[in-house]
């Protein structure tokens, strides 16, 4: 067995066996699953690091008849991150999705939807297929949907049923652009479609597969489901949802314009991308200051930080030569993916813990409570550093890579548009933040352990470190890296 | 070794932070222990630095963050100054702020941020590339917003808030101006000053003002001074530290290091940038002058005391030439210990006899006498009164006008000292002269808060009748220059 097969067997086997197993040892089966696939995570880490991208060709047909599956330093750093904020997520479920806490039905359902969540995820970062990409996705969005519904409650139900909506309209959309590709080349292989010279049909079928994965994604202005959903949803299932799901089609996207499709990209198609990216950084974050509720703050937020991503388009490539860092912008955005991943998980995790102690998440509810639950105040404020892009963070990296590639490619005004969303993101995070540092509390809050607080804790500290210590990421994630990402698009 | 001593002293102050915040409120005893203990450890280091410094070692450490971007601790004689006046007086500071909160709540958050400001101006002292400087910068930023807002009233939130809406698009220029410079010419060291020949000079121009008003917000230069009168609303402690080591210090700081290491005084003087610099600072030193003798608060004119005073460190910076450097250089040391010697007093006013405001001051010198001579010298040190700590900040400003053909600047000094005077001196005359008021009570039997002020009151005077020996910080000034900046 190899490493690349674990990540992907393992949860779901503990999806199987938390669905078929009695309740309490369904909870342990799946912690056993959680913890088994992290070591296998960290297994394929290494073996990427020290022999480089690694392979499977499922069945032994080589493609384009059979499949492919490869673990690039890309590929491997989404795992590791999936790894990372699924283990916190897990701890952190034990106790907020007790059957005594959400009932027991959501207690039941919430570990194999978990453990699903986790393989889908896992396959969409290693697929090197558009339709096997295609499969991983909607498996990915009917396990996301229903953790969305698990709660319940009305709210959530409508707000799932909204983000269905949306997601198979992208599943459709997709669907065409890849049928329109496989009528041109005969083949859905990333790799070999990169070699094929360009049909007449490739620009319509990129236009509709990434206006799918761009509905998926919740860029601007297809965000309208995001923010009800992600904030209806129990807080460890907004982690997921928040800090993992929207980067598997992100991911694709990616893929599809640097390593398929790389000489398709027309100037005005970029400039769009990246147009859709600062509006949704502009307009989430102006969103975000206008709620009233902890979760939707936070939700907003992600629809401001994902803008973020889209910059990278028109931006990759712009360090040239002259710089020791080529290929700085491309990294930079998957520094975004990485950092933006681990805090905001953090944050939902901070606002779970307060939603426990008080019962709401209205920012009147928490005052003072970074005196009684000092952990959880730092954990959120540890995770905003990074959101804000303040050095030493994960965020910062992000953006030096990012604005310095955005000034060397002439585009100065993309800089401009991560610089005021740096200061916007201050804004809407200084409000809870304020709230949670007021002097006199209105309600004594229930208790939480320490032990649940550290969670989002480590998590934000996760999110810090990535920006100490960027070099080896750094280096990690250049392991079978694109050459558009070089030389731009 | 070489490697280890910086990041040692960084470690000094960063440990006992993090640690800070995890102890109990009662554990009194562990963590006055561990913070001063660490003071005193951190002083030691320094101290054995300062020798091998001054025998020509340099010490580095260097953590790569992405291929040519590095987060550099470089100890050399500059950061030595500033790192020495800091880890001297966050020790004094330590022993007032024990003191002063007694066993009041949320010490540990308190102490945990001190220690973190500390360390993140240790860390802004020995940032050897432009990136490091900016991390601790923000580190700065971010760890004193808990400090403004410690009491956690109205006034100190909306403080902290003030201090927030300055300083964050502050810092949103200064990265401007970072990621302009270095997408040109790569990641910047202070060793190796960039090559700015692929820059067009408006645009180097851009830049610079674009880096002194990053760095202007937190040196409090007109207009971007609003915050630090407001941010009075902090307890002494915070406010003594603010205003002589950690925010401003760390803004005129900046200001030295982007005209001498990152521009070079040569370029800045090319680009005809230093003049408007200078006259930006000059008009910073009057205006914060007039402000603070409108000021009936003690605190409130000793903010504005502060706005005018570090913009001598800042036009020392811009008239770029070696004797206005030395001048520079030395008030950012003697404009911190006299500063602080009078917040520390203001403190005891507060605390002893309840005083605030200016009116109450009067004759105080017989009841508080150990506080009040220590007052004084302060205050006639920022006169600039000889031998004192001031009169020779100015003398050097003075000279390194003339050279730098700007004699206007004399015209400055000469009417900012007029203006000390003018706010200075009518406290002291209350203090020694007028009869004290009928109901006036309050008395000093606090050592552990008149120590601190009595030690840094005798540095202002110390630094100033030994400013011609070497190891002073005059000596010490002068040693940067000559190695470092001589023609």
């Amino acid at each position: 067995m190899n490493a690349l097969v674990a990540v992907l067997a393992l949860p779901l086997l503990g999806a199987l066996a938390a669905v078929a197993l009695p309740p309490r040892a369904g909870v342990r089966a799946a912690l056993l699953a959680t913890a088994l696939t992290v070591a296998a995570t960290i297994w394929l880490l290494l073996a990427v690091a020290r022999r480089g991208v690694q392979g499977v060709i499922l069945g032994g047909w080589e493609p384009p008849l059979g499949i492919g599956l490869a673990a690039d330093g890309l590929g491997a750093a989404f795992i590791a991150m999936s790894a990372a904020v699924m283990g916190g997520v897990a701890l952190a479920a034990r106790q907020m999705m007790a059957p005594d806490v959400v009932g027991a039905r959501a207690a039941f359902g919430f570990w194999p939807l978990m453990l699903l969540l986790w393989a889908a995820l896992n396959a969409v970062f290693v697929s090197r297929d558009l339709f096997n990409l295609y499969v991983g996705l909607e498996l990915l969005s009917l396990a996301a949907v229903a953790l969305v519904a698990i709660g319940g409650k009305e709210a959530a139900l409508a707000a799932a049923m909204r983000y269905m909506i949306f997601a198979l309209a992208g599943s459709l959309l997709y669907l065409a652009g890849v049928v329109l590709a496989y009528a041109a080349h005969g083949t859905l292989d990333i790799g070999l479609l990169a070699a094929r010279d360009a049909a007449p049909s490739d620009g319509l079928a990129l236009a509709l597969m990434t206006a799918g994965l761009l509905a998926k994604t919740a860029i601007f202005p297809f965000h309208v489901w995001l923010p009800p959903a992600h904030a209806g949803a129990p807080a460890p299932a907004s982690a997921l949802l928040s800090g993992l799901v929207p980067k598997a089609s992100f991911l694709i996207i990616l893929r599809l314009w640097f390593e398929a499709m790389p000489d398709r990209a027309g100037f005005a198609a970029l400039m769009l991308l990246a147009g859709l990216g600062a509006g949704a950084v502009i307009w989430g974050s102006l969103q975000a200051m206008a709620q009233a509720r902890l979760k939707m703050i936070v939700a907003y937020s992600t629809v401001a930080q994902l803008g973020y991503l889209l910059l990278v388009f028109p931006i990759a490539g712009g360090d040239g030569a002259a710089q020791p860092w080529a290929a700085g912008a491309w990294t930079g955005a998957m520094f975004q993916v990485l950092s933006h991943a681990l805090a905001k998980a953090a944050m939902f995790l901070s606002a779970g813990l307060y939603l426990a102690a008080v019962g709401s998440d209205r920012l009147g509810d928490l005052r003072g409570l970074a005196r009684t639950m000092p952990m959880t105040a730092f954990a959120f404020a540890l995770a905003a550093v990074t959101l804000m892009g303040l050095p030493p963070s994960g965020g910062f990296t992000a953006k030096y890579l990012m604005m310095t590639a955005a000034f060397a490619a002439g585009q100065w005004y993309w800089a401009l548009v991560m610089a005021l969303g740096g200061l916007l993101a201050a804004a809407y995070l200084y409000r809870p933040m304020a709230v949670l540092f007021a002097r006199e509390s209105l309600i004594a809050p229930r208790p939480v352990t320490r032990a649940a607080q550290a969670v989002p804790l480590v998590l934000a500290g996760a999110s810090i470190l990535l920006g100490v210590f960027s070099a080896p990421p750094f280096e990690f994630m250049q392991i079978g890296r694109p050459d558009a990402a070089e030389e731009g698009l | 070794m070489t490697a280890a001593l910086p990041v040692l002293i960084l470690m000094t102050s960063l440990v006992p932070a993090i640690v800070t915040f995890f102890l109990p409120q009662e554990s009194h005893l562990l963590r006055n222990a561990l913070n001063l203990g660490s003071a005193v450890l951190k002083l030691a280091l320094i101290v054995a630095m300062l020798v091998a410094v001054a025998g020509g070692a340099i010490y580095e450490a260097a953590l790569p963050l992405a291929p040519g971007l590095v987060l550099l601790l470089r100890v050399d004689e500059i950061a030595l100054l500033f790192v020495s006046l800091s880890a001297t007086l966050w020790l004094l500071t330590t022993i007032y702020a024990i003191a002063y909160f007694g066993d009041k709540a949320e010490l540990s958050r308190f102490f945990g941020f001190f220690s973190l400001c500390v360390a993140a101006t240790t860390g802004l002292a020995l940032s050897g590339s432009l990136i490091s400087f900016f991390l601790f910068f923000e580190m700065l930023t971010l760890s004193t917003w808990p400090l403004v807002a410690h009491k956690q009233n109205r006034a100190s939130l909306d403080a902290a808030r003030s201090y927030l809406l300055f300083a964050l698009p502050g810092s949103a220029a200064l990265l401007w101006a970072i990621i302009w410079l270095e997408s040109t010419t790569g990641p910047v060291l202070f060793t190796d000053p960039p090559d700015l020949g692929g820059i067009d000079p408006w645009s180097q121009r851009a830049i610079f003002a674009l880096f002194i008003i990053g760095v202007g917000v937190k040196a409090a230069l007109v207009p971007l001074h609003g915050w630090l009168p407001a941010a009075m609303a902090a307890p002494a402690p915070v406010s003594a530290l603010l205003h002589a080591v950690a925010v401003v210090k760390a803004g005129a700081f900046g200001v030295i290091r982007v005209v001498y290491d990152v521009f070079g005084a040569g370029t800045v003087v090319d680009l005809g940038v230093g003049v408007p610099l200078a006259a930006l600072a000059s008009l910073t030193i009057l205006w914060g002058s007039i402000r603070a003798l409108q000021q009936d608060e003690i605190k409130k004119r000793l903010a504005f005391s502060t706005v005018s005073q570090v913009s001598y460190i800042v036009l020392g910076a811009a008239l770029a030439g070696p004797y206005a450097m030395i001048g520079g250089l030395v008030h950012l040391v003697h404009q911190g210990l006299m500063k602080i010697t009078l917040f520390f007093c203001a403190g005891i006013y507060d605390e002893r006899a309840g005083i605030k405001r200016i009116d109450g001051l009067n004759g105080l010198g017989a009841r508080m006498p150990w506080t009040s001579t220590c007052f004084s010298l302060g205050a006639m040190g920022m006169v600039g009164l000889p031998p004192l700590a001031g009169f020779v900040s100015k003398f050097y400003l003075g000279l390194g006008g003339i050279e730098a053909g700007a004699p206007w600047v004399l015209a400055v000094l000469a009417a900012s000292t007029l203006l000390n005077a003018a706010y200075f001196l009518p406290l002291l005359y209350r203090l020694w002269f007028l009869p004290p008021a009928e109901d006036a009570s309050g008395d000093e039997r606090a050592p552990a808060l008149v120590a601190p002020a009595v030690v840094t009151a005798a540095g202002s005077l110390g630094v100033g009748i030994l400013a011609a020996s070497a190891i002073s910080p005059l000596g010490w000034a002068n040693l940067i220059v000559l190695r470092g900046y001589a023609p």
